[in-house]
């Protein structure tokens, strides 16, 4: 049995809104233990929400509530402002869809990177540099001291998503949420970012919750998957069993995806039946 | 009754529209619902209605004529003799002369208005969308308009022209116009590169369609809310050329010439200054509420 | 009979020192009621070409025939009647202040129609909206409408060829289905000849009969797509691609 490194019961996200509330979650239970944990669904389907509601950083007015997130025993919900600053970035880390956003466009990466380690450790500013370029060739960036004399806008989208990867893994977290990670880039550099990641994950013994939209991707790089639709889990999965799933939605995704291998005259559409948003979150908590 | 109202709400914030005009209406309904719900705001488009009203009803409204001296009521305090808020050095009722003011305010804050804007959006859009020179030479105009000071600018263009109203009006809206072209070419700008542009080329469209039909509705709505937060420095520009003499010429009750003849008594007499100080403020302070307001509504980057 | 045929199209950006030759001496023929993709990865010089054959992009040199009569550096009306173009990302492509009324009106009203009532029915009708979405304003659209919206508008003027700038990769994936059925059966109606762009070989593979490898502006390789479905690709980049897409 694998240790739980993250314990999540109950949670929601809501959004008062002019015609009453809107609820992006509903009542998500999961854990996370040292493995690599799927989320997909459609946009909308409280993937994203979810791991920003796990780090409490969702924007008022939306409310995070839940009856417990706890890492290690430490229930989130209940820690001020001010100590969960001190969980996000080095106990949980997070990488986002588009690293454009993520990076300061007038700052050097070589001068974030240390700013960032130096943020979570008292090292010396020579340290910091030495550590941040040996965490370059972490995520295979050949001339590390070159990268790190550079603008973000002269990376490309791969080499700045692994630049953030590097960034995130510094304080060596014990958890990495992933947010689309790979959506905007090009399907080699895809495969290169993931195995980067894979690799990491694995040599520190990390959590890694790895939201996406790509059924194939999940399925190929994660150990269990999370299928969400409407704000609830209506399925979980091992992701090798994934394309076995039942539930008529994931089965309607993955019929609906044209195959280069499997030609047919037209693609299925998925018919989306109300009950599935209605029915009961399914607890994904081992 | 009860019903009725839910079903005309209803109707208002369908999101299936029956028809252009359902449309129409049911975008401005949704406008209204958000613009409404800041207070601030709603505030400051409560003073612009009152300032409306009075001077639509300023001969019902003012206790006095506003031109008739009364020598031996001269420099009267407040609330002596009817009059609530006294008179001025030639004995004429303050209240009915600020009253009379608004008229002149509003004359100015509406031509200001229908100029400047428009001229900046006309030079702004066509510089951007064209491009090339057109640019090049448009913006070096622009560009020599910004570089003078406004209330300089505006006294030589008076000096030349001759004192008066519709004078001061032309020299403010011709000092004014060239922050609206600098926005409005920014924006012309970005959306130029736009898709939806790029959709309507596809289907032939000329440049003065997509200019007048594409780009003007998105520039408007930022120079809307622009104009409204810019109006009460145009309301203190008209105030300051009427204080120096340049802009409304006596008798008229223009609030900043009334604080410029209240000047020569403001450590004796205050108010004769200070109620049309007010006025001014009051006004301005009104724009920039509803400008912020505007803002809130109007802009496509805060929306959706 | 060629419907569209591209000899040596150049395309670049900028001027002098900072010229970009986004597209490199490109050649390629579509045929007459043809489905032809072009496939590469972001920058590659796909859409460009696409945009150069619109005149979007502004700087192309090489020839570029539409029904064997060759295009000028000028399009004329007439070309837009025959040459329409359907966007990547529909939340941009759609005027925001415009009602879906609006938009098809328009178009219509711009290629001479007076029927535009009818014509916009007909329209709304034709990719599956339907009378309830007419006059509503694109933020109270879903993006598969709202794709469905710029593909209405780009059957508006009744044209014969097609051009798909990644039609759905702005979409999830159950929508795509949607949008690729709708393609798919508009094309077989309506005798459409389709150029279609994607980055996804599998969506290519779904739609298209023949297709062009690209690489850094470059065609490398033009290949149909049963020869792509037995793996059959020469060039090394399109294997690569192959294999990547097939996991």
């Amino acid at each position: 049995m694998m240790s739980t490194l993250l314990d999540v019961e109950n949670l929601w996200v809501r959004f008062p809104s002019r015609n009453g509330v809107f609820d992006a979650v509903r009542g998500v239970s999961f854990t996370l233990g040292r493995e690599r944990l799927g989320i997909v669904g459609e946009s909308g389907s409280g993937k994203s929400m979810t791991g920003r509601a796990i780090l409490r950083l969702i924007r008022s007015p939306g409310i995070v509530e839940a009856d417990q997130i706890s890492l290690d025993g430490t229930d989130l919900m209940k820690l001020s402002e001010k100590d969960m600053r001190a969980v996000r970035g080095q106990r949980i880390s997070m990488v986002m869809q588009d690293p454009k956003f993520s990076l300061n466009p007038v700052m050097t990466i070589g001068d974030q990177i240390i700013e960032a380690y130096r943020l979570h450790s008292a090292a010396s500013k020579a340290q910091a540099y030495a550590k941040s370029v040996e965490m370059l060739e972490a995520v295979s960036i050949r001339n590390p001291e070159r990268v790190m004399r550079a603008y973000p806008h002269e990376m490309s989208g791969g080499m700045g998503q692994r630049i953030m990867i590097a960034m995130m893994l510094i304080p060596n977290p014990e958890i990495l949420i992933a947010d689309e990670p790979t959506s905007a880039l090009d399907v080699s550099v895809q495969r290169q970012v993931l195995s980067i990641m894979d690799k990491l994950v694995k040599d520190r013994g990390m959590g890694l919750i790895f939201i996406s939209h790509d059924l194939n991707l999940v399925a190929d790089f994660c150990d269990r998957v999370l299928i969400m639709y409407a704000g609830r889990i209506v399925e979980v999965c091992d992701a090798d069993k994934l394309h076995d799933a039942k539930h008529p939605y994931t089965r309607g995704l993955l019929n609906s995806l044209p195959r280069l291998d499997v030609p047919r005259d037209r693609l299925d559409v998925l018919e989306r039946d109300p009950e599935w948003s209605v029915a009961l979150s399914v607890s994904a908590r081992v | 009754m009860m019903a009725e109202t839910q079903t005309l709400r209803e109707w208002l914030l369908t999101e299936t529209p029956t028809s252009r005009r359902h449309a129409k209406i049911s975008a401005v309904y949704q406008g209204w619902l958000s613009f409404r719900s800041n207070t601030m705001a709603m505030i400051g488009l409560a003073i612009l209605v009152l300032l409306v009203f009075v001077a639509a009803a300023a001969p019902l409204l003012s206790p006095h004529d506003p031109f008739v001296q009364d020598l031996g009521n001269r420099l009267l305090p407040l609330g002596t003799g009817g009059h609530i808020l006294g008179t001025d050095s030639l004995g004429r009722d303050i209240l009915s002369r600020l009253i009379y003011g608004a008229r002149i305010t509003l004359y100015i804050v509406a031509l200001v208005a229908l100029i400047a804007p428009i001229a900046g959006l006309l030079v702004g859009t066509v510089s951007g969308y064209v491009g090339g020179w057109t640019d090049t030479v448009l913006m070096r105009v622009t560009d020599i308009f910004l570089a003078f000071p406004r209330l300089v600018l505006a006294l030589a263009f008076v000096a030349a022209l001759g004192a008066g109203i519709e004078n001061a009006v032309l020299a403010i809206s011709l000092t004014a116009w060239p922050p609206y072209a600098r926005i409005a070419r920014a924006e012309t700008l970005t959306i130029r590169s736009s898709d939806f542009i790029s959709a309507i080329q596809l289907q032939g469209a000329g440049p003065l369609r997509i200019i007048t039909g594409h780009i003007w509705p998105l520039c408007i709505s930022s120079l809307i809310v622009r104009v409204t937060l810019d109006m009460a420095g145009i309301i203190l520009a008209a105030a300051g050329l009427g204080f120096l003499g340049l802009g409304a010429q006596p008798p008229s009750p223009e609030w900043g010439a009334m604080i410029s003849e209240g000047r020569r008594f403001i450590l004796d007499h205050w108010w004769v200054a200070t109620m049309p100080g007010l006025a001014i403020f009051t006004v301005s302070l009104a724009f920039n509420l509803l400008g912020d307001g505007l803002r809130d509504v109007l802009d496509p980057k805060a929306g959706e | 009979m060629n419907k569209l045929s591209v000899n040596g199209l150049n395309v670049w950006f900028g001027k002098q020192r900072d010229r970009v030759n986004a597209v490199k001496g490109a050649t390629f023929d579509v045929a007459q009621g043809e489905s032809f993709g072009l496939v590469g990865e972001s920058g590659s010089g796909k859409s460009t070409i696409l945009r150069a054959i619109t005149g979007l992009a502004p700087n192309w040199s090489g020839k570029v025939e539409l029904d064997g009569r060759a295009i000028g550096k000028v399009r004329p009306k007439s070309f837009f009647k025959t040459v329409q173009m359907v966007f990547q990302d529909p939340y941009a492509s759609l005027h925001p202040r415009h009602s879906v009324d609006q938009v098809l009106g328009e178009t219509l009203h711009l290629h001479g129609f007076r029927d535009i009532d009818a014509r916009v029915v007909k329209l709304l009708d034709d990719v599956g909206l339907g009378q309830k979405f007419r006059f509503r304003y694109p933020h109270q659209l879903s993006g598969g409408q709202r794709q469905r919206v710029a593909i209405a508008r780009a059957l508006a003027p009744e044209p014969e060829l097609l051009l798909l700038d990644e039609p759905t990769s702005a979409l999830d994936v159950s929508v795509q289905a949607e949008i690729l059925n709708l393609l798919a059966d508009l094309r077989r109606d309506r005798d459409l000849t389709y150029v279609m762009v994607s980055h996804d070989l599998s969506v290519v593979g779904h739609m298209c009969d023949r297709l062009a490898v690209m690489k850094d502006g470059h065609i490398v390789e033009i290949l149909d797509v049963d020869a792509l479905r037995s793996m059959k690709a020469s060039h090394p980049y399109s294997k690569q691609l192959l294999e990547a897409s097939l996991g």
